[in-house]
């Protein structure tokens, strides 16, 4: 995985809360066996007409918009389905961090495994953003994981709270399975030590 | 929290305590065992992916257990007794999970076959969900084997990876949040209209980072599979996991299920799950109480699970919540609803009954649904669908007849699946129509682009199937207690 490093990027405001993986990425798309190719398919429903058409009142659609690489979301972003499409589609389409006051636990957890950033902030800063994204387009943040810190456009630093150990895989291109990996000695001995309950394989 | 017995103990801790691989160390959180890995087709093939990429191997087979549900049709079976995948998509899905399965040795139940089903549906029938276990999925709805007092929880595809290769996690450790509900339910009230209950009172993200238990009387007289209808919701809650404390009910469930202990084993399993229960005394970081005695059938008017009410109450109005992103939520999902505040939904007309997935598909859903159809008929106006969890609990209502029942009021009887719960097997809503569902989410489009759900018990949605129109069960004459 590439490490993931500072960076500094224009933000666009989703102001609803609750926004759900179902709306992230539809199920219907989910026929796919691959993780690339999602990004174009990402708010399918609100972002396009049933014919196709991409519409023009939807934020993500509007030129101004193209380059975005925050989203600032309302509360509880990433609620519903596990499905791991949801932050596959988000970066697809280019994003990098996803700023709300809170985050549903799988999606967050999906989200870190993909090197893309849940930050959490204060509903204050929640709000500046939004309202900052919806006056100028332009608005960059700039993110630093190794800090903890998202920089405002006014220079005010507030730091975002992340899970200690995915930082440190984050910072460093490290994937949690290798590490898992490593602690085979640990897991050969819990199983030594308890029984297996259930065997799938003996024909019930 | 102590592994030494000093402090009183939850069944979270119990079960979280007793599979800890290594605790916290070094920055990284507890490494979790995990007991049990169930697999479909739409959350692992990009897993196996990663350990083809790598060359690794399952690690357990043996505690792996794969089937086929969310893409699967769920159409009549052909001449020949086969079911076919028309959709070109879907089907080189399924092929992927055969070959998975094949290459990585794990058991699989085939489309079709003779426990092929709904993953929360077959754990549970097979006896692989046992009380103190952990168990996984690529799926949020994993909440449901907590039924039987496990510590089961939704992972992403990444976690899958992580689980098939190593069979364990990195995990954090919840927060614990007690669900009680004293008192008796009335007649006509359900666990689904508990479950609907609770998440209407804690909000869609009021569980986020804790593992409900669910207890007190109401809980207690639940049968298995209305305690799995309460915890199977518990991710609409936003909660990492939902448990009841395992007691008769679940032991004599689990007794004589294909993959439950025998003999000398049973014994010796009954007896570590009766040492499950929390200690006396233990405390949780959060309690809601509720009264199951003020409970009634419920049905959601919104977009998330949360927004829920009382059949009998009016559809909230947005301009009466003080809180400006909360008024625009209910607007947008009001307007997508096609809803004016204040609206009673009685009488409401509904195009589609959906009674199935991994909530409400199994064998006493049916029973109820059923109960409430015989020698009536679905109203001309709607088109129902009644489809069982498994191919097991569609053998058993057959075997009860109620596969004629249905057929008889005009309802449609079909293969197992998750269906229109997904609507990723063509089985969907048309835009605009209207459903009561008997599933678990009612987000946009998710039955459906531009469909519309309501959600509600077996017992509401075969009343309103009859009726043509949302109908509280308990003015239908005749029985339904
Ligand atoms: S029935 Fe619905 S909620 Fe349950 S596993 Fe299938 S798709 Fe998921």
């Amino acid at each position: 995985m590439e490490p993931v490093t500072a960076f500094s990027g224009q933000i666009v405001a989703m102001p609803i809360n609750d926004i759900d993986t179902d709306q992230i990425i539809p199920a219907r798309f989910l026929k796919t066996t691959d993780s690339a190719g999602l990004g174009k398919n990402l708010f399918a429903d609100w972002r396009y007409e049933v014919d196709g058409t991409p519409r023009a009142d939807f934020v993500l659609n509007q030129p101004r918009h193209a380059h975005a690489t925050v989203l600032v979301a309302g509360d509880n972003f990433g609620c519903g389905s596990s499905r791991e499409h949801a932050p596959w589609a988000l970066r697809g389409a280019g994003f990098r961090a996803v700023v709300s006051t809170s985050f549903a636990d799988i999606f967050r957890n999906n989200a870190l495994q993909n090197g893309l950033l849940p930050l959490q902030v204060d509903e204050e800063t929640q709000q500046q953003l939004i309202s900052l994204a919806q006056e100028d387009a332009g608005t960059t943040v700039a993110v630093d994981l190794e800090t903890q810190t998202l920089t405002l456009p006014d220079g005010r630093d507030v730091g975002f709270p992340i899970d200690g150990f995915a930082r440190h895989c984050l910072l460093n291109g490290i994937d949690q399975l290798g590490f898992l990996q490593s602690l085979e000695d640990d897991i050969f001995a819990w199983e030594e030590s308890h029984p297996a309950r259930v065997n799938t394989l003996a024909s019930a | 929290m102590s592994e030494n017995g000093q402090r009183p103990r939850t069944l979270f801790d119990k079960v979280w305590d007793s599979h800890v691989v290594r605790p916290p160390a070094n920055g990284a959180p507890t490494v979790l065992y995990i007991d049990l890995h169930l697999v479909h087709e739409v959350t692992s093939p990009q897993a196996f992916t990663t350990l083809r990429e790598r060359g690794l191997k399952v690690r357990r087979p043996d505690r792996t257990l794969a089937t086929m549900d969310h893409s699967t049709p769920t159409t009549p079976r052909n001449e020949l007794g086969i079911i076919l995948v028309p959709d070109a998509m879907a089907a080189a899905q399924l092929e992927v999970m055969r070959r998975n399965c094949e290459d990585f040795d794990i058991p699989l139940y085939e489309l079709g076959s003779e426990n092929q089903g709904i993953v929360h549906v077959i754990g549970p029938e097979q006896g692989l969900t046992q009380p103190g276990m952990t168990i996984v999925c690529g799926d949020s709805h994993t909440s449901t084997h907590g039924a039987f007092g496990a510590l089961a929880f939704g992972i992403g595809t990444s976690e899958v990876g992580h689980v098939l290769a190593t069979q364990s996690l990195l995990q954090e450790r919840p927060g614990s949040m007690a669900v009680r509900v004293d008192g008796r339910l009335q007649a006509g009230v359900t666990a689904k209209d508990i479950i609907l209950a609770v998440i209407a009172e804690i909000g869609i993200g009021g569980g986020t980072g804790h593992v409900i238990e669910y207890m007190g009387e109401a809980i207690r007289s639940l049968g298995m599979e209305g305690r799995m209808t309460v915890c199977n919701m518990s991710i609409e809650g936003g909660a990492r996991a939902g448990m009841v404390a395992p007691d008769d009910t679940t032991i004599d469930y689990i007794n004589g299920r294909p993959y439950a202990p025998r003999g000398e084993t049973w014994d010796a399993a009954v007896a570590a799950w009766r040492q499950l229960p929390g200690d006396e005394g233990a405390t949780y970081d959060r309690e809601v109480v509720l009264d199951a005695a003020d409970l009634t059938p419920m049905i959601t008017y919104g977009t998330n699970p949360g927004m829920g009410m009382r059949i009998t109450e009016r559809v909230p109005d947005p301009d009466r919540l003080g809180d400006l992103t909360a008024k625009l939520a209910l607007d947008k999902a009001l307007n997508y609803m096609g809803l004016q505040p204040g609206q009673s939904l009685l009488g409401k007309a509904v195009d589609v009954v959906f009674v199935g997935s991994c909530t409400n598909s199994r064998i006493s859903d049916l029973r109820e649904a059923a109960r409430i159809m015989r020698g009536r008929k679905v109203a001309d106006s709607v088109r129902m669908m009644v489809v069982p969890g498994s191919q097991q609990v569609k053998r058993q209502a057959e075997a009860e007849g109620l596969d004629e029942v249905f057929r008889a009021a005009g309802a449609e009887w079909r293969e197992a699946g998750c269906s229109m719960c997904i609507a990723m097997n063509g089985d969907q809503l048309q835009p605009g129509q209207y459903a009561v569902s008997t599933s678990n989410r009612n987000f946009e489009g998710r039955q459906g682009k531009g469909g519309r759900s309501f959600l509600a018990s077996p017992l509401t949605a075969a009343a309103s199937a009859i009726k043509g129109a949302i109908t509280d069960v308990r003015s239908l004459q005749g029985e339904h207690a």
